[in-house]
């Protein structure tokens, strides 16, 4: 889970990592208000978790609070990526002398939380990585111990940071990664971190992106979780302990385990159509959440047939096949639905399926085929409900 | 004949008693897998499946009085690290963890002990392995598999179900298959497992399944072009995957432009693997490599 630049800065600020003081804003006036208090000249940035904000114009200089509502009724509303941008943070501008990136990931390559320096801050730092791959620093912690003093001192040379900001920084490296650490996460980074004409070092933009699997122990975190910026289909199915995830196509895809429901949209694809979701239903497949999975899925109006592959292993196909036929009438819309069900019990699912009158399938090829068959023959989408 | 589990595979399962872990010790044993033990803190002394398991409350006990060699975690994701780690601390060498929903920083500590200490570990988030005719460790069905020549090897779930199923369906059987898992920390890569598989002179030919995210696949091909010298074949799940998302398991992702299917698939042929299209052509791909069944 991915957390918006000032909740990543509100937890960066407990760990002492050096900020400059912001506050968030909803209106315009808000942020008027909110410029006032910081007083001088203020950074209005909008609060989107989709990347190039800057470049979409959402992020503006303000000399004055006057200047600041303006710059904020501007963002406000604005459309980044397909987000319709709601909250803003204002922030106290600073300037910039120099600017680094330092960050920390899980990286699993080397089995180890890794520290991530380099003296080209400000840009995205993948793009530094292909580009010139010399100007980073790796430097993967020690799993059981973590973060050392020399593993800070080498990130303190290696940026060549000023000798009366080390110490500073040494506070900056070891807040991020306590912070880090203390809220399980996958990424925490400062981009930039800089160095101000006066000497100040400080920490201008930061991100932090959560393990999805620790949550459950991090209830503040979760809190965090800004349901505006998530399709609320997706939304929907987490609270059904279904993992889904919206498409463009037109074959609504139902299926057990992720790595079959990553196969099940390829081979769509390679029959000639287009997947309109992945989605896994997860081991079990009992007939609540398969009627839960039917629902999202028809609701994205571009859907025209649904393609369901089930492997049953721990599952019995019988009863997903019951479920199936169970779901299917309490649906609002009727679209094509060719199901596959292989494994334990597949010979009773089938005889259940075929007297349902669904199409069936016995291989995933021919399943896809057939799913994009009915697609392709199907009538234009009705309007959803 | 297999790698990892045989005929003198001797399993204690961590959390018999649980819906899960009742339901697929259950299946193991009918398999023909050797449980000897099971653990549940707290039913010590009493038994599982029909009386045919003994249940103990910790492991210790229950590896000093069954001899167990193996052992497989059903145990939720919030125990599963400490049962990991007891595991290790009763002597056990090999360890199968099915559990999914693992933080993971709480695996990387215990993936450093276990490796410190010389411990096999399978998953996280895995399936477990079959050797077939002779034994399964963990949920994969038992009824799909048909005893062969072919080892393979795959991070995903239902998806090894599925290729497992079609080449079985071509008259091509396996050696021993076996799921790693999906979590960006697993105990056993690719590459181990590949090398295992090199060293078993009853494994004739290899079948890697692979998916988006991280670099396994890629690695892997650099070891099969430097040591790997048995016919092997391939899939890659995820072409159509979009970039930036978590496709399910926490490691399927593709961030920055790397792990896509199509690096992963031109590493794998650069290194003389063939990659199908589907898994319905991998049992051609294999017979294309001389693979008899």
């Amino acid at each position: 889970m991915k957390l918006q630049e000032y909740r990543s800065k509100e937890i960066l600020a407990r760990y002492g990592v050096p900020l400059l003081p912001g506050e968030t804003a909803t209106t315009a006036e808000e942020a008027r208000a909110a410029a006032e208090r910081i007083g001088g000249p203020v950074v209005v940035k909008a609060q989107v978790l989709v990347g190039g904000r800057g470049k979409a114009g959402g992020v503006k200089l303000a000399a004055t609070s006057a200047e600041a509502e303006a710059r904020a009724g501007e963002i406000i509303g604005m459309e980044i990526k397909g987000v319709t941008v709601r909250t803003l943070l204002v922030a106290a501008a600073a300037e910039i002398a120099k600017e680094y990136y330092l960050g920390l990931i899980l990286d699993r390559a080397s089995k180890a939380v890794t520290m991530i320096a380099s003296a080209e801050g400000g840009v995205d730092i993948e793009e530094t990585a292909r580009t010139n791959p010399g100007a980073i620093l790796r430097v993967p912690l020690h799993p059981l111990i973590g973060l050392q003093a020399h593993n800070v001192r080498r990130a303190s040379f290696f940026l060549a940071i000023p000798a009366d900001l080390r110490s500073v920084f040494a506070t900056t490296v070891k807040g991020l990664h306590a912070a880090f650490m203390d809220s399980d996460a996958d990424l925490a980074e400062i981009n930039p971190l800089v160095v101000t004409p006066d000497g100040q070092l400080l920490a201008l933009d930061a991100k932090i992106v959560l393990d999805d699997s620790a949550l459950p122990r991090h209830p503040d975190l979760e809190a965090m979780r800004d349901l505006n910026e998530e399709e609320p289909a997706e939304v929907q199915a987490r609270e059904a302990g279904i993992s889904f995830i919206k498409l463009d196509g037109t074959i609504g895809c139902m299926v057990n385990g992720a790595g079959l429901a990553m196969t099940t949209m390829d081979l769509v694809k390679l029959a000639g159509g287009e997947p309109a979701n992945f989605l896994d239903i997860g081991g079990g497949a009992k007939a609540d959440r398969v009627a839960a999975a039917f629902r999202i899925i028809l609701d994205d109006p571009n859907v025209k047939a649904i393609l369901v592959n089930i492997f049953g292993g721990i599952t019995r196909g019988d009863e997903v096949a019951h479920g199936i036929v169970e779901a299917r009438q309490t649906l609002t819309r009727d679209v094509p639905m060719v199901v596959r069900i292989v494994g334990t019990n597949a010979a009773e699912a089938a005889e259940i399926l075929q007297a349902a009158q669904l199409i069936t399938a016995s291989s995933l090829d021919e399943a896809a085929a057939k799913a994009v068959a009915a697609a392709k023959s199907a009538p234009s989408a009705e309007p959803a409900s | 004949m297999s790698i990892l589990v045989n005929g003198d595979t001797r399993l204690v399962v961590q959390g018999i008693t649980g819906r899960e872990g009742g339901f697929h010790s259950r299946a193991m044993l009918e398999y023909g897998t050797k449980i000897v033990a099971g653990v549940t803190p707290g039913k010590g002394g009493q038994t599982a499946l029909d009386a045919r398991v003994p249940v103990f409350d910790t492991m210790a006990d229950a590896v000093e009085q069954s001899g167990a060699n193996a052992s497989c975690i059903f145990v939720p994701a919030s125990g599963a690290p400490d049962a990991m780690l007891e595991a290790a601390e009763a002597g056990i060498g090999l360890i199968f963890c099915i559990t999914e929903g693992i933080p993971a920083l709480d695996m990387l500590r215990v993936y450093h002990v276990l490796r410190h200490m010389g411990i096999r570990l399978i998953g996280p988030n895995c399936p477990g392995a079959t050797s077939p005719g002779q034994a399964k460790v963990g949920i994969i069905p038992g009824s799909i598999h048909r005893p062969g020549p072919v080892g393979l090897v795959s991070r995903s779930g239902t998806l090894t179900y599925e290729v497992v199923q079609v080449m079985t369906d071509a008259g091509i059987g396996q050696s021993t298959c076996v799921g790693i898992g999906g979590d960006p920390i697993v105990g056993t890569s690719f590459i181990d497992v590949l090398d295992m598989f090199n060293q078993d002179p009853e494994t004739e030919a290899i079948v890697l399944i692979g998916e988006i995210g991280g670099d396994e696949e890629e690695r892997a091909a650099s070891f099969v072009e430097r040591e790997v010298r048995k016919p092997m074949a391939s899939f890659i799940a995820g072409r159509t995957a979009p970039p930036g998302r978590r496709m399910g398991h926490a490691g399927a992702i593709i961030s920055g432009g790397a792990g896509t299917a199509e690096s992963k698939r031109q590493a794998l042929e650069a290194a003389g693997i063939a990659v199908a299209d589907s898994p319905s052509h991998i049992p051609d791909l294999l017979r294309a490599a001389g693979v008899r069944g």
